[in-house]
């Protein structure tokens, strides 16, 4: 009698996405159900919320377990929850400045939270993916609910540009980085990723020209997400295009997923040949910071402005992933976080000054508003003291701990220009805090329609940026925990 | 005999004529459908390499592909006839409303 092993499947290990995707599927059913004039939709943004919440308690509830499961394609480390607090994070901030906003611009459908949760799915997916299929499927799941949002405003010819746009661009890296793994999968073998770093250790030296082409595509493939230069023409375009919180969401999110997966392929899979790629991923790094800063201190919408801050902020979490160490991990962990606080926070500051077909976006436009709404003037400078790395804000303490692992790994002339970047974001930064202080009102404030929700959004984006910056040990000490534990 | 290279060598050609593709052509449908021959021809050299390794993960691969690259096409010919309804046109060249 022969004994038939049948796989084992951890359904509990993927808890947290089938909440979250069976809270999408309701409030989907929930939206078809009822009628479109019923009600405000309020009922579905706290159902949505609600799924959030648990899915986050669900994940917490693992922090210190450290297993595969499906057959090895899936893990649940520090590493991977950690990342998806950041998801659900950005996801539940998302939705509270976005309550407001879809009501006011008239698309107010149920498919927007659904939309939101399943993206937030698939980045899931990409942190905890053990095989490149794996994070593959996770990034599409995520770019193409993404795509969608980008061109929600069905009936405006400039979210259906930039989602076109988006969407050629995107489907055009993804079969970059789809090349990259076939050839990969042809060099070694395996698509596992603890399989493919054994099987490059196992050779020693020698690398195969396949490895190398493929190691390249995927840097095209997911550098087109994260949106580093020269992979980066996208991006202004269809910040500008989508709806404003929709660009929150996007400059945070996909760009978290992107580094986890960059992270976790090149730290686990291709550690034996970092040298190969921290060369490539060196020059990216020094190309992204100083394109995106210099380019946006040209800008005058203040849209294009943050679409370019965040390529910057792109190049400043490479020097991390050049300097490829365990400080290097733990500071893109705590940098991420302190970028989601106060990135959202600014957008939810645009969302709350803008009115229907007045988006209230040139930068001139914040002229005078410290004077007529001081509160929302005193939070819009402490987001932009922070991303400008202003201590002791957040962003400053996530910027030392990114330089340190860089000059911890000999890397002091990149921590140098890293340094060098951040004085430069400073004029931009600073420029939006004189206008809004030093200049008279260019035009008239209509008086503000502030939702709740949107309140409480900037409430925590101000707490958490105050909080990271100022006490930033215990955040910083459970990012150090929640380095690879397993490799 | 045919070999592995063979097999590599063509899907190398089908992957540069997708990228070229997109970046000469002007039509949306068609810059699309160019990106669906990049995927294909990466399906090509996932099967090759399956078939030589004597592996099933590549064959496994090429199916996951093609469902999400019919779920891109469902989404992707969605956003080309929302931009067709309000600008009558699918020509990229006229995708200018925000500058480069």
């Amino acid at each position: 009698m022969t004994n038939v092993s049948i796989m084992t499947f951890n359904i509990l290990s993927i808890l947290p996405i089938l909440v979250l995707a069976g809270f999408g599927m309701i409030v989907l059913l929930i939206d078809v159900l009822t009628s479109r004039k019923l009600g405000e939709k309020n009922l579905l943004a706290y159902l949505s919320l609600l799924g959030i919440v648990v899915a986050a308690v669900l994940s917490r509830s693992s922090i210190g377990t450290a297993t595969f499961s499906f057959n090895e394609t899936f893990t649940i480390d520090n590493y991977s929850i950690f990342f998806n607090l950041i998801f659900l994070l950005s996801t539940g901030l998302t939705i509270l400045i976005s309550h407001n906003y879809i009501k006011r611009e008239e698309i107010n459908y149920g498919e927007y939270y659904a939309l939101l949760m399943f993206s937030t799915i698939g980045m899931m997916l990409m942190a905890s993916g053990a095989d490149l299929l794996n994070i593959y499927i996770g990034l599409e799941v995520m770019s193409i609910s993404i795509y969608i949002l980008t061109g929600f405003k069905r009936s405006k010819l400039i979210s259906n540009e930039a989602s076109l746009k988006y969407f050629l661009l995107g489907a055009f890296a993804t079969g970059f980085l789809l090349y990259g793994i076939a050839l990969i999968y042809g060099s070694t073998g395996t698509i596992n990723l603890r399989q493919i770093a054994c099987f490059i250790a196992g050779r020693g030296g020698g690398l195969d020209p396949l490895l190398i082409l493929g190691m390249g595509l995927i840097i095209v493939g997911l550098g087109f997400k994260v949106a580093s230069v020269p992979f980066h023409a996208w991006v202004p375009d269809v910040y500008e295009g989508a709806p404003t919180a929709i660009t929150a969401f996007m400059s945070v999110g996909p760009k978290a997923a992107g580094f986890a997966a960059f992270l976790r392929i090149f730290m686990t899979s291709f550690a034996y040949t970092h040298h190969e790629w921290q060369k490539i991923i060196y020059i990216l790094a020094v190309l992204t910071m100083t394109t995106g800063n210099v380019v946006a201190i040209a800008q005058t919408n203040i849209k294009r402005m943050l679409a370019y801050s965040s390529i910057a902020h792109a190049g400043y979490l490479l020097i991390a992933l050049v300097s490829a160490n365990n400080m290097g991990v733990s500071g893109t962990l705590f940098y991420i976080l302190a970028y989601i606080f106060m990135n959202i926070g600014a957008f939810a500051i645009v969302i709350v000054l803008s009115r229907k077909g007045d988006e209230f976006i040139q930068i001139n436009d914040y002229a005078g508003l410290g004077f007529k709404h001081p509160l929302l003037a005193i939070a819009m400078t402490l987001f932009m003291l922070s991303m400008a790395g202003v201590p002791p804000m957040a962003g400053f303490v996530g910027k030392f701990y990114i330089f340190s692992a860089a000059i911890k790994s000999g890397y002091v002339g990149l921590a140098v220009i890293g340094v060098i970047n951040s004085v430069i974001s400073v004029y931009y930064y600073l420029r939006i805090t004189v206008i809004m202080y030093m200049k008279e009102p260019a035009r008239e404030f209509s008086p503000l329609t502030i939702s709740p929700l949107i309140v409480a959004a900037i409430v925590i984006s101000v707490v958490g940026t105050l909080q990271l910056g100022i006490f930033p040990s215990k955040v910083m000490e459970i990012a150090q925990r929640s380095i690879f534990t397993l490799k | 005999m045919i070999t592995l290279t063979h097999y590599l060598v063509l899907s190398a050609i089908l992957f540069t004529l997708g990228v070229v593709g997109v970046l000469i052509r002007r039509n949306a449908i068609i810059i699309f459908m160019c990106i669906e021959l990049m995927l294909n021809a990466v399906n090509l050299s996932f099967v090759a390499f399956a078939h030589y390794l004597n592996s099933m993960q590549g064959q496994l691969f090429v199916f996951f592909t093609m469902t999400v690259a019919a779920a891109e096409a469902a989404v992707g010919l969605a956003i080309i006839v929302a931009v067709f309804r309000n600008k009558e046109t699918v020509n990229i060249d006229d995708m200018n409303i925000m500058k480069w």
